[in-house]
């Protein structure tokens, strides 16, 4: 106990020492989660801005949304890609015989398809007018009283609320990553301090157990990720004004859970490392692609094989717990599962790392 | 000279290679308390390499270490064993004091006990005024110091250092090998390995290690007799010549 207790106090004197990597854990994610507010929130609609050209019916144009587009009308046989290039459109409509031809400037993909969508209903729009316009009289005819219901759309949102942004889905799992990320990586670099300069041999001549080492490690590190995902949540609480639907407490045990497994997986992927160069060139084979499977892309629009690797992932598990969480509200009974597998992850690279000291010193 | 029979720790027969490149072969040495064992020979010969074999740090390919009396590798005997590598192995964030303690930890020292033994050998190292210093900001000499002194914390029956005093002063040097002899005289057993042949003379036993053989083990006086020399340096000029 003595050994296990000795470890823990070294390794936090010595991230509390070094305080570049200190600032690291606790301020980088600050940061950058500050700079991708900052980018996501400041997306305002922007409307729209469509040439028309005067041959098409003005029935079409004033069933456009006004609150979506603005129309500027130019005379028909114009150069349209000239127009667009000058006058810095969105699109350009004009008609040719029955037909509507738009011309998009599909810089931006995603305002070419709300070009589409927006003419696709306001031809719909017009057409139902017109089959109203007829109703009213065969009712009139008929003498059969016909309200027809001026028809509005209300959205409700099962999560969140007409607010919400991209951010705020991503959010959850940002905060794993990050503390994944981080732990992963300074973990990783003290093992292979400890490699290189001979201390772990020199631990190694000590009664010490293999397990003491690798549980001290954990304890030590365990505390720092505590400390962060207290200081990232708190200020993505007060600061940034996160909603957090959830219990904040089940977030903490999450992420000390994702902190734990990113120890033993940094601690064992260290092993393989010489350097701490080295140990950088793991992060593009073992942390980028789980925030692809973490839930930031979506996964159902993938191929089931494709699924089936976000399975492998610790991180997909945390971002699933953490968006149940703090997204939706949910409690323990939903993210059980999450955990247990988290926890199944924990114990074998536990495990693993406890064997892999053998190299070390045999007994 | 003090000398029993008592066997503390012993190699027989180890062989090792790292790969297909051969290290150890057939090597068989016998330390018993109160003898002072030095390791020496050419840089490569395999000094370390028989050393962390002892320790069960490398796992031989065939042969046996046993320390005392336990085969090796053992966990328990570690606590017995004062190790001291070829690297400093400190912890360049902390300060000595802060090293110390958490090594004598984990040889299972603590409290007052560890607080005495600390200002012990830090006199011993002459280190006592470096206590609160952050080890980085150490000299070379220093930080190989305070390296030893954590490897006699534990006031260990076998004391195995790996060339102790690369860096260190000739006055304090002497100082140093006077403190062995000290231990050596309380029945302690001593492995040093060096490349300085004058602290070869100060061993009560040499053992030459050339291309990983035992080139030749026994006394000062009986090798510097078996080779027609006057001084260790002059036995090991030959060694390596007649090895070629
Ligand atoms: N982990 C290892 N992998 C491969 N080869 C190794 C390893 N450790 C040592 N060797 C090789 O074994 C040989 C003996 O090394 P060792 O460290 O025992 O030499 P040494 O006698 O202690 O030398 P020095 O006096 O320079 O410290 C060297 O040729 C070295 O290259
Ligand atoms: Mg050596």
């Amino acid at each position: 106990m003595i050994q296990f207790k000795a470890i823990l106090i070294r390794v936090t004197k010595e991230i509390l020492r070094d305080k570049r990597t200190l600032a690291l854990m606790l301020l980088a994610p600050i940061l950058i989660l500050t700079l991708m507010n900052l980018v996501f929130n400041s997306s305002t609609d922007t409307k729209l801005k469509i040439g028309v050209a005067d041959n098409v019916p003005s029935k079409i144009i004033q069933s456009l949304p006004s609150s979506k587009v603005t129309i500027h009308h130019y005379p028909n046989s114009l150069n349209r890609a000239k127009k667009i290039q000058s006058d810095n459109l969105d699109a350009f409509v004009g008609r040719s015989k029955n037909k509507l031809e738009i011309t998009n400037e599909n810089e931006d993909p995603t305002k070419s398809s709300q070009v589409k969508s927006i003419f696709a209903n306001a031809l719909l729009v017009s057409k139902i007018k017109e089959l109203s316009l007829i109703l009213k009289k065969t009712s009139l005819q008929t003498s059969t009283k016909q309200t027809s219901s001026n028809l509005k759309i209300k959205n409700l949102y099962l999560y969140g609320n007409s607010n919400s942004t991209f951010f705020d889905k991503v959010f959850p799992i940002l905060i794993g990553f990050f503390v994944f990320f981080f732990v992963f990586l300074i973990s990783g670099i003290a093992l292979i301090r400890e490699r290189t300069s001979g201390t772990l041999d020199r631990l190694l001549a000590t009664p010490i157990r293999r397990s003491q080492l690798v549980l001290g490690y954990l304890a030590g590190y365990g505390l720092f990720a505590v400390l962060q995902t207290l200081l990232i949540v708190l200020f993505a609480i007060y600061v940034l004004k996160v909603a957090i639907v959830g219990n904040l407490l089940l977030v903490l045990l999450t992420n000390i859970l994702v902190a734990l497994v990113a120890l033993v997986i940094g601690l064992f992927v260290s092993t393989f490392a010489n350097s701490e160069f080295q140990m950088m060139q793991f992060i593009p084979i073992i942390v980028v692609p789980q925030v692809f499977f973490s839930g930031i892309i979506p996964l159902d629009t993938m191929a089931h094989w494709v699924r089936f690797i976000s399975y492998l992932l610790p991180l997909s598990y945390a971002g699933n717990a953490l968006t149940a969480v703090m997204i939706k509200g949910q409690g323990l009974g939903v993210i059980t599962n999450d955990w247990l597998i988290l926890l199944v992850f924990l114990f074998i690279f536990t495990f693993l790392n406890i064997i892999g000291l053998k190299r070390y010193r045999k007994v | 000279m003090a000398k029993s029979n008592h066997t503390i720790a012993s190699i027989s027969h180890i062989s090792k290679s790292f790969g297909s490149k051969k290290v150890l072969s057939n090597i068989t040495i016998n330390i018993c308390e109160g003898q002072i064992l030095g390791l020496i020979g050419p840089s490569g010969s395999g000094k370390t390499t028989t050393i962390k074999c002892l320790l069960g740090m490398e796992r031989a390919d065939t042969g046996l270490a046993t320390i005392f009396g336990q085969k090796m590798p053992n966990r328990q005997i570690l606590e017995r064993i004062g190790y001291m590598g070829q690297t400093d192995a400190l912890y360049e964030n902390l300060t000595a004091l802060e090293n110390l303690t958490f090594f004598g930890n984990l040889m299972g020292i603590s409290g007052a006990e560890l607080t005495s033994t600390i200002d012990k050998n830090m006199a011993l190292v002459n280190l006592t005024d470096s206590l609160h210093q952050i080890v980085a900001n150490f000299s070379g000499g220093m930080k190989r110091r305070l390296s030893l002194a954590i490897a006699l914390l534990a006031n260990p029956d076998l004391i195995i250092l790996d060339e102790p005093t690369v860096g260190i002063d000739p006055s304090l040097r002497l100082d140093i090998w006077t403190q062995l002899r000290t231990l050596a005289i309380a029945q302690k057993a001593i492995i040093v390995t060096t490349h300085v042949m004058d602290e070869a003379e100060k061993c009560d036993l040499v053992g030459l290690i050339i291309n990983g053989e035992i080139f030749a083990l026994g006394t000062p006086s009986e090798l510097k007799e078996k080779f027609h020399a006057t001084s260790i340096e002059e036995v090991f000029l030959k060694a390596e010549v007649s090895s070629k």
